[in-house]
């Protein structure tokens, strides 16, 4: 909101005035000078009062107060702006689920105790610490401890949301939106912005890679003098391993094993070949569930009952139909 | 596995959240610091600049010997400094004998160097030696006016440059509301001549004058300087651009369908989707729109035969 104010430009925004006009041709003395910009500001700053004073202002207890339009000089900011951190997993999951987030008491009845509890936390309704009885099914296995159960799959739970947490921090490092209390432990300096700490090598990485160029000599670092303080090398020999030929139990059975797993692998990637599974049944339900949105729209009785016939009786054909085109796309 | 590092109390988090980017900026920090050999005049240069700038500046007192701000590896120190204090202004003073009483005035971004301009100071004349009547002495962090003098600021590229830099420096922190009661001080800049800038200090006294505008009275309180614009360094383009944006969420949306009139005031389009009005079903069936029973009976026996059936297997 810059405004001509008798050939002033005033920046209300910052409270500044410019008198582009004014022209020293020769240096003026000391006293003059003073003088002469001290006048000139008071004309400066009369100009910026008299836009300023005349906003509406509100009265406050300590005096009264205006709201300054943004300033027309822009300054750079310090920092470049904040990147809005990516969806978690779960978000994105919610959002094409259409699931929304409501607000949930906090507190809530408890029917075995007949008290409100927490929700969550210490004292919480429907603790599995504090049941003391677990009825016995009749899928229990027998010899196994159901509370010992319990408590790992609680474990493993909270084992598992603390991988998702983690998973998610770390999409968000890669787009450089980790929030500002979070610090990988590879940087030690916070995070601002752009800038991402450069890795530092440690001694340890220095002298394994140290070690790793030693050996590639044509002695394998055999013949080479080694330097002061340098390690000696971690695995000097080859990396191979003998099973032993016989048959039998335990390491014997070793080198079956590896053949079998070789053998596997081949036969696995060749029936691929033959079939995509995966894509088949994709293609199905894709086809299944156009069909039946296609045949809600024109929602008859008669028709319900055909769509539901009909997936059945063109299984056969679709199956053969589906790999065709499985493959062409 | 990755290890993440969060800090262990409310404080420490609260801390990393201030230096954190934010949105909307709440203002610059400076950092003060000199080099190897300072003369008396830089040293009182800098602490009257502290003082000016006490609410949100940093101060060091031990000699720097590696910072060069314009050669290039002379900055890394400074750059880190800056990122250690969280400040993105510095002013850098020292003193040789092919630049005396330098001062080195620059910005960072992002910590680091954004810009820079090298000014020396000469007639220096410090705070104390101004006498005036105390009651009038601007307080600290108070919003201050600036007043630019002179065509030097429009056309002479350093002299826009440094009217930037100072602005920057004095600025305190942008605000939305300004209590008028707390305006206490102006800096008065005045272009002498293509590289000269008078600087002064000045508090400022409203009187009484009629209207609701006060008359303004300007009163010298010091720090006053000429300012010998030597070096400068302009931003990147690149940069420059960068630094400048706004986030996208502050911009002010257009408003759609809403106009302004001095006369109506505001006035809004409001725009109805067609009637349809074939679709819409007649409030009562008149006479003469009724089948007769005749077709009824004719026609509806086999369609009600054939519409009952599907319902019946569909139970």
């Amino acid at each position: 909101m810059s405004e001509q104010n008798s050939n002033f430009e005033v920046d209300l925004g910052n409270l500044m005035a410019f008198d582009p006009h004014r022209h020293f041709s020769t240096p003026p003395s000391r006293e003059e000078l003073v003088k002469e910009s001290l006048q000139q500001g008071t004309k400066l700053v009369q100009a910026i009062a008299d836009s300023l004073f005349s906003l509406t202002s509100t009265e406050d207890r300590d005096g009264p107060i205006v709201k300054l339009p943004p300033p027309t000089t822009r300054l750079p900011r310090e920092k470049p702006l904040p990147k809005p951190r990516p969806p978690t997993k779960w978000e994105e999951f919610a959002k094409k689920k259409g699931i929304k987030n409501y607000k949930k008491d906090k507190q809530v009845f408890d029917e075995q105790t007949g008290t409100w509890k927490r929700r969550f936390g210490y004292d919480r309704v429907n603790d599995d610490n504090d049941v003391p009885i677990i009825e016995a099914k009749l899928t229990d296995e027998p010899g196994q401890d159901p509370f010992a159960k319990r408590r790992t799959e609680k474990k493993q739970r909270v084992e598992k949301q603390e991988k998702n947490r983690l998973h998610n921090l770390k999409d968000a490092a890669k787009v450089g939106a980790l929030p500002s209390h979070v610090q990988l432990a590879a940087t030690s300096l916070p995070i601002t912005g752009t800038q991402a700490a450069p890795k530092k090598i440690s001694k340890d990485e220095l002298g394994n890679v140290a070690g790793m160029a030693a050996t590639a000599t044509a002695s394998g670092g055999k013949f080479d003098k080694k330097l002061v303080g340098e390690k000696p090398l971690k695995h000097d020999k080859k990396y191979r391993k003998f099973l032993p030929v016989v048959e039998g139990s335990g390491m014997g059975s070793l080198e079956r094993q590896q053949t079998d797993k070789v053998l596997n692998k081949l036969l696995s990637t060749s029936s691929h070949n033959i079939l995509d599974v995966n894509k088949a049944v994709n293609f199905y339900n894709v086809k299944k569930d156009k069909k039946r949105k296609h045949q809600g729209k024109i929602s008859s009785t008669s028709s319900k009952l055909k769509s539901k016939k009909s997936p059945y009786k063109k299984m056969s054909k679709k199956g053969s139909s589906s790999e065709g085109k499985s493959k062409r796309s | 596995m990755l290890h993440i590092k969060t800090p262990k109390t409310g404080r420490a988090r609260r801390e990393l959240k201030k230096i954190a980017p934010k949105l909307v900026e709440t203002g610059k920090k400076t950092l003060i610091l000199h080099g190897t050999k300072t003369s008396n005049v830089i040293n009182n240069v800098l602490t009257e600049i502290y003082h000016l700038k006490k609410d949100n500046a940093v101060k060091y007192t031990k000699r720097n010997d590696n910072i060069r701000p314009f050669e290039s590896g002379g900055e890394t120190s400074l750059e880190f400094y800056s990122l250690k204090t969280d400040c993105s202004l510095f002013v850098f003073g020292s003193h040789s004998k092919k630049r005396p009483d330098n001062l080195v005035i620059g910005r960072t971004y992002d910590h680091h160097i954004y810009d820079l301009v090298e000014v020396g100071v000469e007639n220096f004349k410090s705070m104390l030696s101004f006498s005036y009547d105390k009651k009038f002495a601007p307080l600290i962090g108070s919003k201050p006016f600036f007043a630019f003098i002179g065509e030097g600021f429009e056309n002479v590229e350093e002299l826009k440059h440094i009217k930037e830099v100072l602005l920057d420096l004095f600025n305190g922190q942008v605000v939305t509301n300004l209590n008028l009661a707390g305006l206490d001080r102006v800096f008065v800049c005045t272009a002498v001549s293509s590289n000269k800038v008078f600087f002064t200090h000045c508090a400022l006294r409203m009187k009484k004058s009629g209207t609701i505008v006060p008359r303004m009275e300007l009163v010298e309180v010091g720090p006053s300087m000429d300012l010998v614009i030597r070096r400068h360094r302009l931003a990147d383009e690149s940069l420059r651009k960068q630094s400048l944006k706004t986030a996208p969420e502050l911009k002010m949306r257009k408003e759609k369908n809403v106009s302004r009139d001095i006369i109506e005031g505001k006035i809004g389009k409001v725009y109805i989707p067609d009637q349809q009005v074939g679709s819409v079903p007649l409030p009562n069936k008149s006479k003469g729109l009724k089948r007769e029973r005749r077709e009824a009976k004719t026609k509806g026996v086999g369609k009600t035969h054939v519409d009952k059936k599907p319902k019946q297997q569909d139970s």
